[in-house]
């Protein structure tokens, strides 16, 4: 993909054992500079594709915390939701271990298999990215509540606490079509194309190990002024993710994102559980809302953001104002007021969806694929009581899936995704 | 062009078969070069493969053409309720063999077009012919009156078709494209019920293109073994899974109508074809 580096290594075709030969078995430890074809690296008896440093618009697999969370948001998702078909603890750990190399490879930018030499078989890689460089491609991976329900896993007793389905909300509508999984691949990146690739390739690569419950597909568009990044506006106009915790502040993210020590099962240490609703979302009715209507329906104002009777989008909401009238000044019955009204945070990573039109009434099938991270999806179900009935965007949102991931640590070098996990069975 | 060289090599004795697929041959025409040399010593024999396989269609195409000519008789002789019993079990010899079939670009629309590959290429109905002109007869216009030139043809195009399968050059490159294809077939219109969208007998068509499939990888499986064995266990594995699927439809004698089946039905069926195809499409790691 990477028509720099990965390109001439790949055209030459090294496999990664070919390479350490060349290199000299003898060297354990050294890296091949850590630029060369992701850069292969042995340790402790165990060869390994490591990121590649000197890729354009790369985000990092390898870390204390999985990519997709505190990364930048991107501009373009691809969300999977997938059934486990394999039966033993044994092939659902070979799942997640033939899957860590490859989604290295993907976040470099590189085809998931070496070049072809048999044109009598299919090409490794679908091939759809092929000249497209990494587009900040993020891979989340996490794994639903109902996995810890297939008793062959054995799983049972590692299941947290706080992974269980989301309860039932007001006016929730839920289709099982876009409902629940046993796991969840999100790929993020500012190409739709490198996003869809990655999901296509990972997926295929687990043929007969799992299938597809349901995808989501979504954009974003992030506004920039003076260089500097400005919060999203989904479909209805208005700002999303202004009241995020700072993805850079460690102190920010560690009380709102990442699972402490001793906070739920070990093994989800430095993890994240991801809440994901795919929200309808009405335009036709929006687009006839008066404007007022629609600021005091958000609490904020369209335009700038800013809560109302403020000016600038980053201003505290303070909603206890009042007017001269002992009113509120953002209504009680608006998103942000109620919102607002619960000591609960959350990191919001949403992204828009336009997926048609729907058979039944002639209206858009657009939304927003609402995806949060938070060291417990308790943050998102107290926030999601208080807008409760009283929410004025009810009326013109339905909630018509659902679903609820434990996202594994960061991996590390020479470990694969969700190792903790099986190591301590 | 470099890579028929290649095809040449790797398929040492055998002609490629006609209809052999141009664009194929451009998109690996980059990477043969090299290829050609390093594979001249590996290509393997498979002629036992290729007569096997051979045998097999000619045989299907014996019993497809008595099958036909008993189908013919019973429309020309107006009893309906024969016709339509003979219907599906006739063509699954057909369906098993697609891939030979097709090879004759004439004679496989003249004996098997649905009305709507017609009217994607511009024709009516007046220029239909074969089983389905015949099965909608039976189904829809509940007559046999009118068709009996129609299943003359039939049969005169069924007994073309037997003929000319002596003449078919069989290549272990048919073979493996022809596995890959009739699933292909399987994952396209039967599932989706378009194949037989008057009788809605789908589920023979689909169990005849599995049966097809199987049949190749069965006269390849050593060759397989020996080169992957975890290959041929997978492949093993997904032909059981979709027949124990295929299974639960049978009745006492065949299968049920595409109607019955729910949409929950139809997906199982689709996914577990489609985890069938992905280990099929690798069968030609065997000339390697």
């Amino acid at each position: 993909m990477t028509e720099t580096k990965g390109e001439k290594i790949l055209d030459k075709k090294f496999s990664r054992r070919q390479m350490l030969k060349m290199t000299g078995l003898g060297a354990a430890g050294v890296a091949i500079g850590a630029t060369g074809l992701g850069g292969v690296i042995k340790t402790f008896g165990m060869d390994f594709l490591d990121d590649d440093s000197t890729v354009t618009n790369k985000v990092t697999f390898y870390g204390k915390h999985q990519s997709g969370i505190a990364t930048d948001v991107q501009k373009n998702i691809y969300f999977a939701s997938l059934i486990v078909l394999v039966k033993s603890k044994q092939e659902l750990q070979e799942l997640f271990k033939m899957w860590t190399p490859l989604a290295v490879r993907l976040m470099n930018g590189e085809m998931i298999g070496d070049s072809m030499t048999n044109g009598m078989i299919p090409p490794k890689d679908t091939g759809e990215a092929k000249g497209l460089d990494a587009a900040n491609l993020s891979i989340t991976f996490g794994i639903g509540p109902s996995l810890f329900e297939k008793k062959e896993f054995g799983l049972t007793s590692k299941k947290p606490a706080q992974l269980k389905d989301l309860p039932h909300f007001p006016k929730d509508q839920l289709d099982d079509t876009y409902t629940g999984g046993d796991i969840c691949i999100q790929a993020c990146a500012d190409d739709p194309q490198v996003a869809f690739h990655a999901v296509r390739n990972l997926v295929r690569a687990a043929s007969g190990k799992v299938s597809l419950k349901w995808s989501q597909a979504g954009f974003n568009s992030v506004p920039v002024v003076n260089n500097k990044k400005q919060t999203p506006r989904n479909l209805f106009a208005f700002k999303d993710g202004t009241e995020n915790p700072i993805t850079s502040s460690q102190k920010d993210m560690n009380e709102v994102v990442w699972v402490q020590s001793g906070e739920s099962k070990n093994w989800m240490t430095d993890g994240s559980y991801l809440v994901a609703r795919r929200i309808q979302m009405h335009l036709e009715t929006w687009d006839r809302t008066a404007l007022k209507e629609q600021e005091n329906t958000f609490g904020r104002h369209r335009d700038s953001g800013a809560p109302i009777g403020k000016k600038d989008e980053f201003e505290a909401m303070d909603i206890d104002r009042k007017d001269d009238k002992g009113n509120f000044v953002v209504p009680e019955t608006s998103h942000a007021f109620l919102a607002k009204s619960v000591d609960a945070r959350i990191l919001r990573r949403a992204f828009s969806y336009s997926s048609g039109i729907m058979d039944s009434t002639g209206s858009y099938d657009a939304g927003l694929l609402f995806l949060s991270f938070q060291k417990n999806p308790d943050q998102f179900t107290k926030i999601q009581n208080s807008l409760g009935r009283i929410d004025k965007l009810n009326e013109y949102i339905t909630h018509r899936g659902s679903a609820v991931f434990a996202c594994f640590p960061g991996i590390q070098k020479g470990s694969y995704i969700g190792e903790a996990l099986f190591k301590t069975l | 062009m470099k890579s028929k060289s290649l095809l040449a090599i790797l398929l040492a004795g055998s002609v490629i078969v006609t209809g052999c697929n141009s664009s194929d041959d451009e998109s690996t025409e980059k990477k043969s070069s090299t290829l050609a040399t390093t594979n001249e010593t590996t290509a393997i024999d498979l002629q036992a493969e290729v007569d096997a396989y051979k045998e097999f269609a000619i045989d299907q195409m014996d019993q497809f053409t008595t099958e036909t000519e008993k189908f013919v008789v019973a429309v020309k002789s107006g009893d309906i309720e024969k016709a339509k019993g003979i219907y599906p079990t006739a063509r699954m010899f057909f369906e098993r063999s697609e891939p030979i079939a097709e090879s004759f670009g004439d004679l496989d629309p003249r004996i098997d077009a649905r009305l709507a590959d017609l009217e994607e290429e511009g024709q009516g109905k007046e220029n239909w012919t074969g089983y389905h002109k015949i099965e909608y007869g039976l189904w829809v216009d509940n007559t046999t009156k009118g068709y009996e030139k129609i299943a003359d043809q039939l049969l005169a195009d069924s007994k073309e078709l037997r003929a000319r399968v002596e003449t078919v050059e069989v290549t272990p490159k048919l073979m493996m494209t022809g596995a890959v294809d009739l699933l292909n077939e399987v994952s396209t219109s039967k599932i989706t019920g378009e194949e037989e969208i008057f009788s809605h007998t789908d589920l023979y068509d689909f169990k005849a293109n599995i049966e097809g499939a199987d049949k190749i990888f069965t006269i390849l499986e050593d060759k397989i073994e020996a080169k992957d064995p975890e290959l041929a266990k997978n492949l093993t594995e997904k032909f059981k899974a979709v027949n124990d699927l295929l299974a639960k439809y049978e009745t006492k004698n065949g299968y049920v109508s595409y109607t019955e089946l729910t949409k929950e039905d139809t997906k199982a069926l689709a996914e577990a074809v489609n985890h069938l195809g992905e280990p099929l499409s690798q069968m030609g790691i065997i000339l390697e």
